[in-house]
């Protein structure tokens, strides 16, 4: 049923051409459409406040908007605080992007447009999503200011308290699946998407509240809390190492919302075979957009939850209700399926 | 807890936001593009102080009521001879007329005891500068304010109408 890859036959015997291609198309993706999802964040953002948002870099709307605001990072100084080990300060912004554009990797665009079909798929996005977290919590330690340890600890917190229900909705997917490679789950999805059964939209839900809890994005944002802590372990930061946070920032928005495209959305399947016509790749981005949208619209609406509400919300909110289903998944797999 | 609130499902303010953002994103912003595009200020809007030359008396009402100082006034003597003879008549002559926007504190004072009519509120509100020193406007500038003074709105039905002519107030 799976199809070999695109890159599977390149002239030249093609092994490290094939390779050098594949890490080049994954940063390509990882640097264009983060930008693209946070040009749209700016635009969604300010038209939800009745504004309009940048609308001068670059003429058109302000489409120049982000690397403008790239360009203007590279000028900055860049600054190390004297109390701070300087090592794994420097380090940390580097551990919190690279693991994202590493899941890139794993996720499929096509039946034959993938650059990796691993078998622990979902383990391996989960996994390296996940990792992220540490570079956090050094960004937070090496830079010896307060505000920075409570963001990196509360973050830390976050990650553990909400990783649970994440991965519980995930293995939900995998066990109605029957496969844990994300190319597999794309294709199980060929004549219904997940999100169609009741019990999966249930799913969909607490996976994306839990991914947007990851991700540490408002009403979720409780480690950088602005208001009261500053920007987190990210305070301390100036320049091009700030601008790797905020890249990773929407990088994990793409990623996040990517892997809920290929676990519930059917990935590069059109839907119910409509449109069928519009290539895979295309159905990805498109869903990648629209989960993105749903991701800022929820920023523009709800306030942010304090710390112990947080916390309640994930142990005896989404945890049980991801565990009831995990039932309700191996009932209507083992009973109908 | 009131009825209403109970009976409200759960979730359902959530949603409720989440329709208020969703429409107000797709209704029209209400961003005025500034240096595209001018504001349309309404009238009496009270920007800058204009001069009307013509109007000025020389009669130094404003700069001894402003509060901080802010008008500067220079002005001369001059007689004429009545061409069928007699005593010279002498009339004062504005030099300068002068406002420090930097000490300007639009309190409209001036304006209100202007006894001629010489000064007015001006929707012009582009005179910033790179030099505090340079906010103090002549009077060439002044008057080209009054240029773009608008018309005071219409009254109101029933409003009582304005005590403008002389003999009114007298009688």
């Amino acid at each position: 049923m799976i199809a070999g890859s695109v890159f599977d036959d390149l002239p030249f015997g093609g092994y490290w051409l094939a390779l050098v291609l594949k890490a080049a198309i994954a940063l390509g993706i990882f640097l264009v459409v983060p930008l693209a999802v946070g040009y749209m964040e700016h635009k969604v953002l300010a038209h939800m406040q009745a504004r309009l948002g940048p609308m001068e870099a670059g003429r058109f709307h302000g489409w120049a908007q982000l690397v403008a605001d790239g360009v203007k990072f590279v000028q900055k100084e860049d600054v190390v605080p004297a109390a701070a080990d300087a090592g794994v300060f420097s380090l940390a912004p580097a551990v919190v992007m690279i693991p994202y554009i590493v899941t890139l990797v794993a996720i499929p665009f096509g039946a034959s447009i993938y650059l990796l079909d691993l078998d622990v798929g979902v383990f391996f996005v989960l996994a390296m999503s996940s990792v992220g977290v540490i570079g956090v919590l050094m960004a937070g330690w090496a830079s010896a200011n307060k505000f920075s340890l409570i963001g990196a600890l509360r973050a830390a917190a976050q990650l553990i308290a909400y990783e649970l229900p994440l991965v519980l909705a995930t293995a939900a997917v995998v066990m109605q699946a029957g496969t844990m490679s994300l190319l597999g789950i794309a294709e199980a999805q060929h004549s219904v998407w997940f999100v169609f059964y009741p019990w999966q939209l249930f799913g969909f839900v607490i996976f994306m509240m839990a991914s947007v809890a990851e991700l540490t994005r408002p009403p979720f944002d409780m480690p950088l809390a602005d208001s009261e802590i500053i920007f987190g372990a990210y305070t301390e930061y100036t320049g091009l190492k700030f601008a790797f946070f905020l890249l990773a920032e929407y990088g994990g928005i793409v990623v996040m919302s990517a892997i809920a495209a290929t676990l519930y959305l059917g990935g590069f399947q059109p839907l119910f075979g409509i449109a069928a016509f519009i290539p895979g790749p295309l159905w990805v981005i498109g869903k990648v957009f629209a989960l993105s949208f749903v991701i800022v619209w929820l920023r523009a609406t709800f306030p942010r939850l304090r710390e112990d509400q947080l916390q309640r919300f994930a142990w005896i909110g989404l945890t049980p209700l991801a565990l009831l289903l995990i039932l309700v998944t191996s009932v209507y797999r083992v009973g109908i399926g | 807890m009131s009825d209403t609130q109970l009976h409200a499902g759960i979730g359902q303010g959530l949603l409720k936001g989440l329709s208020v953002t969703l429409r107000t994103m797709l209704h029209r912003s209400i961003t005025v593009q500034y240096p595209h595009v001018k504001p349309q200020l309404p009238p009496r809007t009270r920007s800058v102080i204009a001069l009307k030359q013509e109007n000025c008396t020389v009669c130094y009402k404003c700069s001894r009521e402003c509060p901080d100082w802010c008008i500067y006034i220079d002005a001369h003597k001059e007689s004429h001879e009545p061409a069928g003879g007699g005593r010279a008549r002498s009339a004062k002559i504005l030099d300068r007329f002068a406002i420090d926007f930097a000490l300007c504190m639009y309190c409209g004072i001036c304006v209100e005891v202007c006894p001629f009519d010489a000064l007015f509120w001006s929707p012009e509100f582009e005179y910033a500068e790179y030099d505090v020193k340079e906010l103090t406007h002549e009077m060439d500038r002044l008057e080209e304010w009054t240029y773009t003074v608008l018309p005071p709105p219409a009254l109101e039905e029933g409003a009582e109408a304005p005590a403008d002519d002389a003999t009114e107030v007298a009688s």
